[in-house]
């Protein structure tokens, strides 16, 4: 019954509805309490102020006035640093499980006052604090682990601030409708399997790890073992050491095909066949027990498939 | 924690403990600021903070020295010595943004504890600034990433707001006359006159400039060497300090025959004694105290805070015509077996006075006499008098000491140098002696008047000590042997008295006009000041709110309109505030392109209201073919202004200029 109440009640005052768009910070969404500091110092008022009756000390009953002035007016200053704050949602580019997320948020500050010390607040304890300064957007990007495949939320994300004296926690709950696409961690290191010929030629075999053709740029996802560490050492930047393969080929990336037994353990392995197919420059196609994607190649279609790998098997919608 | 807040943290606690170095055993303040220089020596080099079990050694050590210095850790002096200390030992604990947050806690119960000392207009204006310090600081722990002059300005806004809430509060929160609990016993330990006299007590006394209260005369004020301020009565001598003895507060003393007048009102700087100080003879008084016997004003309790009071006296009087047999007695005693010389003198004065026939009544030889001697006893007391003024005595703050128990012997017949407690002793004796009732009276003689804020100042250097002696038919009468000594001293004042090389008090002597001048009108601002600000009690409050039109001031009423105001104020804060946070600027570039848009009006060419500026630029164009050129510039460059990727300010000021130019 009551715990019902306080439900109700916390759904009338906190509003939980996902926004999509621009968010306003109204007075509606800001709210404001004391923190601890906030009430010893409360506690150290009322004994100043006692002092001061004891020893009729006129400039202390001054100071013990001022100090709880400013305190009160800092409850206005916190309010204010949040007040009419405009927030969009921004991107969140995809990422591979166990990277980190980074989700954009645009802060838009119309007014003539800087705002200090805003601070974002993830339910898991992440914080990133940041200035807005005045007339001015700026892009925030809350850093979120990204710990499963499919489509990661970061929910309910608290804006608070407790500037200027530390006195009061204002905040504003920030629940957008943002979503980051998190593709399956890939497998360490795949094998990629022969190629079809499309005339139904024989097949050949892949060409084995020691047909060194050269190096380029390193592209996220790639294996550390493919790194040329030696390249790093001379200072080159990281570069992945790239195998010869024959271009023009047409690869099935077959699930079945995978030699792990789990579904992950598949999705990782044909991620990372995905990967090195489209670094090697390959003509690839995916082969899914839900459905098929004809070969393709070029960044789009590595996306596509990484997509439906990371997909595979979970609502899309969600 | 980043190295500036803790340089700044620093820098507050060195400055709201720098005014306590003056009464801080030396070597807690030398202990304190070697744990401060330690801490910014180890935030400089970024070597660790040292162990607990060493700053519990410190701790322990620094609590066990204030125990043995104060007897005690509790009451004002050792308390604050202690929170001082501790203050600075928690910056050896100093991590975190928390323990910062304790040090500004600290920092400003410390400012409280300097009021204890000094409540001074200097001190208010050091201590504000201490605050905006203390306040940046606070500002800064919270946000680390702000430079110093936004951080400045968010604290200084913050405390310029809180200054009228404060006002408000101030004059509207409903006061409590304190003390809540009792006050430690040490709790006000002020120079002034004290209830003892010996020789040099005064002299030392008269080289403070301190205030000791200031008068405003109601009424036409008294002549100069009738302003005999009285203070405590002494009637005992041990042959070197005179003590009050025990006071009667019972008996109610008689006048007779009073004449002259004088209503004023004192404010009394608190000296934490039980007496209160008003003209020779007070019979009306504003404020509940006793008026003893001997023609004391006595409160029940020491006085701790300022006090004003209303007071009446009359100049002319008889006083105590009737006196018991032991009060006589009592005015009589002599510590027996000294000053053997002095009992001889006093005694042949007292057989000559015998000897010779009456005089006729004359005036009164000494100043502080009000009524013509006569008699015996009054030939005595002239012999006394022309006896100081003819013998090569000298008036002197700095009287040779007299260390033999026969004091009175040794200063009347040897040294001859003395200041007032000097005279007033010794000529007490020698009525005493002359077996004509005498006791000492010591209060303040004068006063500095203050024709700016119109009133009369009595520092403590105005202290002074005289005589009465009780005449039959007279009662009790005041004689001031100073003044046959050195009449200045009484007519005008000390500084008149002494020879140019005595050492007095800064300015007492010949300063200049132009610096007298300063100081005066610095005491009326300070007079002020001390009457409304420090004296603002429950009383004052009460008398001010009825004045601005309040009826029948109650604490809830004062606590409700206090509520009512303050929301106001705030109310107003808030929405200055917050418009100035929504108010957007307005676009030049747009207000500029509508000016366009006006002349054209004007021409007979208005703009329609679907027209962007490109289309109504070729219309206009096509109309009056004058025009095109300038048109067709105008709105390409009011388009790239305005949607253009970036806005330069010099092209912005060139469109103006432009648009200035523009007649069609």
């Amino acid at each position: 019954m009551l715990a019902a109440l306080r439900l109700r009640f916390n759904t009338w005052l906190f509003r939980p509805k996902i926004d999509s768009g621009t968010v306003v910070l109204t007075q509606r969404r800001i709210f404001i309490l004391p923190t601890r500091q906030g009430l010893a110092l409360a506690f150290l008022l009322v004994l100043m102020l006692l002092g001061d009756i004891n020893y009729n000390l006129s400039l202390g009953y001054v100071l013990t006035f001022l100090l709880a002035m400013m305190a009160v007016m800092s409850m206005l200053h916190a309010f204010r640093n949040l007040a009419h704050l405009e927030i969009r949602a921004g991107r969140a580019d995809a990422v591979f499980c166990g990277e980190t997320a980074r989700f954009m948020l645009h802060f838009r500050n119309p007014g003539a006052m800087p705002r200090y010390q805003l601070v974002l607040r993830h339910e898991n304890g992440g914080t990133v604090a940041f200035d807005a300064p005045a007339r001015q957007d700026n892009e925030v990007a809350f850093p979120l682990l990204a710990t499963q495949r499919g489509w990661l939320a970061p929910g309910r994300l608290t804006l608070y601030t407790e500037f200027p004296l530390g006195l009061f926690h204002a905040w504003s709950y920030l629940h957008f409708d943002m979503r980051c696409l998190v593709y399956p961690r890939p497998a360490d290191e795949a094998t990629l399997p022969s190629g079809d010929a499309p005339d139904g030629a024989g097949k050949r075999s892949v060409v084995g790890d020691d047909d060194f053709a050269g190096l380029r740029g390193y592209v996220a996802g790639d294996a550390l073992p493919r790194i040329a560490w030696k390249a790093y050492a001379r200072e080159r930047g990281l570069q992945v050491k790239q195998f010869a393969m024959q271009v023009g080929e047409e690869l099935w990336l077959d699930f079945a095909a995978a030699p792990e037994p789990d579904i992950e353990g598949k999705l990782a392995h044909m991620t990372r066949w995905v990967l090195d197919a489209e670094a090697q420059g390959l003509r690839y196609g995916l082969k899914l027990p839900n459905g098929e994607l004809p070969p393709g190649d070029g960044q789009p279609h590595r996306d596509e498939c990484l997509r439906r790998l990371a997909l595979f098997g979970l609502d899309e919608t969600r | 924690m980043t190295k500036p807040p803790i340089y700044a943290l620093l820098l507050s606690i060195l400055m709201v403990a720098a005014p306590h170095a003056e009464h801080l055993p030396p070597w807690v303040s030398a202990l304190c600021a070697a744990l401060l220089l330690w801490r910014a020596y180890l935030t400089h080099s970024g070597n660790p903070l040292p162990r607990r079990w060493l700053l519990t050694v410190i701790t322990i050590a620094g609590a066990g020295g204030i125990l043995i210095e104060f007897h005690t850790l509790f009451g004002r002096e050792a308390g604050v010595t202690l929170l001082i200390l501790l203050t600075a030992l928690k910056f050896m604990e100093l991590r975190n943004v928390r323990d910062a947050m304790v040090l500004i806690y600290l920092a400003c119960f410390i400012v409280i504890t300097n009021f204890f000392y000094s409540q001074s207009i200097p001190t208010a204006l050091y201590m504000l600034a201490t605050l905006l310090l203390i306040v940046t600081t606070w500002v800064h722990l919270h946000g680390q990433s702000i430079a110093f002059k936004p951080r400045l300005l968010v604290a200084g806004t913050l405390l310029l707001q809180a200054i009228p809430l404060t006002l408000v509060l101030f004059v509207l929160f409903p006061r409590v006359q304190g003390p809540l609990w009792g006050l430690p016993q040490d709790a006000f330990a002020t120079s002034g006159l004290d209830d003892k006299m010996s020789p040099g007590s005064l002299s030392r006394l008269s080289l403070s400039d301190e205030v000791a209260f200031r008068v405003v005369y109601n009424s036409q004020p008294p002549r100069r060497d009738q302003m005999y301020w009285r203070g405590p009565v002494l009637w005992n001598f041990d042959g070197r300090t005179w003590t009050p003895g025990r006071t009667m507060r019972t008996v109610a003393p008689q006048f007779a025959d009073t004449a002259q007048p004088i209503d004023y009102s004192v404010t009394l700087e608190p000296h934490n004694k039980t007496w209160l100080f008003a003209l020779d003879m007070p019979d009306r008084l504003s404020v509940a105290a006793d008026l003893t016997y001997d023609f004391q004003i006595l409160r029940k309790e020491p006085l701790k805070a300022r006090l004003r009071y209303e007071a009446r006296s009359h100049l002319v009087y008889h006083a105590n015509l009737l006196e018991s047999e032991r009060q006589i007695q009592r005015a009589l005693q002599l510590p027996p077996g000294l000053n053997p010389r002095a009992q001889e003198l006093a005694q042949r004065w007292r057989a000559a006075a015998e000897a010779a026939p009456s005089p006729q009544p004359s005036p009164a030889s000494g100043r502080g006499g009000n009524r013509p001697l006569m008699g015996t006893d009054e030939t005595v007391v002239r012999a006394a008098l022309a006896h100081f003024n003819r013998e090569n005595f000298h008036y002197t703050l700095e009287p040779p000491p007299l260390p033999g128990s026969n004091s009175i012997d040794e200063f009347l017949f040897e040294t001859r140098r003395g200041f007032c407690e000097h005279y007033a002793g010794s000529f007490v004796v020698l009525m005493r002696a002359a077996h004509i009732p005498a006791r000492v009276v010591t209060g303040y003689q004068g006063g500095e008047y203050n024709d700016i804020g119109g009133y009369y100042i009595v520092r403590q250097s105005d202290a002074h000590a005289w005589a009465e002696v009780w005449l039959s038919g007279q009662g009790w009468v005041r004689i001031d042997p100073t003044a046959a000594i050195a009449p200045a001293r009484v007519e005008r004042n000390l500084a008149a008295a002494l020879p140019d090389t005595a050492a007095l008090p800064f300015m007492a002597r010949s300063a200049p006009q132009w610096l007298r001048d300063l100081r005066l009108n610095w005491d009326a601002v300070s007079n002020r000041w001390n009457q409304w600000v420090l004296g603002y009690n429950s009383e004052l409050q009460f008398a001010f709110l009825s004045r601005l039109g309040m009826e029948d001031v109650t604490w809830q009423k004062l606590a409700l309109n206090m509520t009512f105001v303050l929301g106001l104020v705030i109310a107003a804060f808030a929405l200055f505030m917050l418009r100035h946070l929504i108010k957007r600027q307005p676009d030049k570039v747009q207000t500029t392109w509508l000016k366009v848009c006006r002349k054209l009006a004007k021409a007979g060419l208005p703009r329609a209201a679907h027209e962007g500026a490109l289309d109504y630029a070729e219309r206009v164009a096509a109309a009056r073919p004058g025009l095109a050129g300038d048109i067709r510039d105008l709105a390409s460059r009011y388009n790239s202004l305005r949607y253009g990727v970036e806005r330069d300010e010099l092209s912005l000021r060139a469109f103006c200029k432009a648009v200035r130019a523009f007649h069609p």
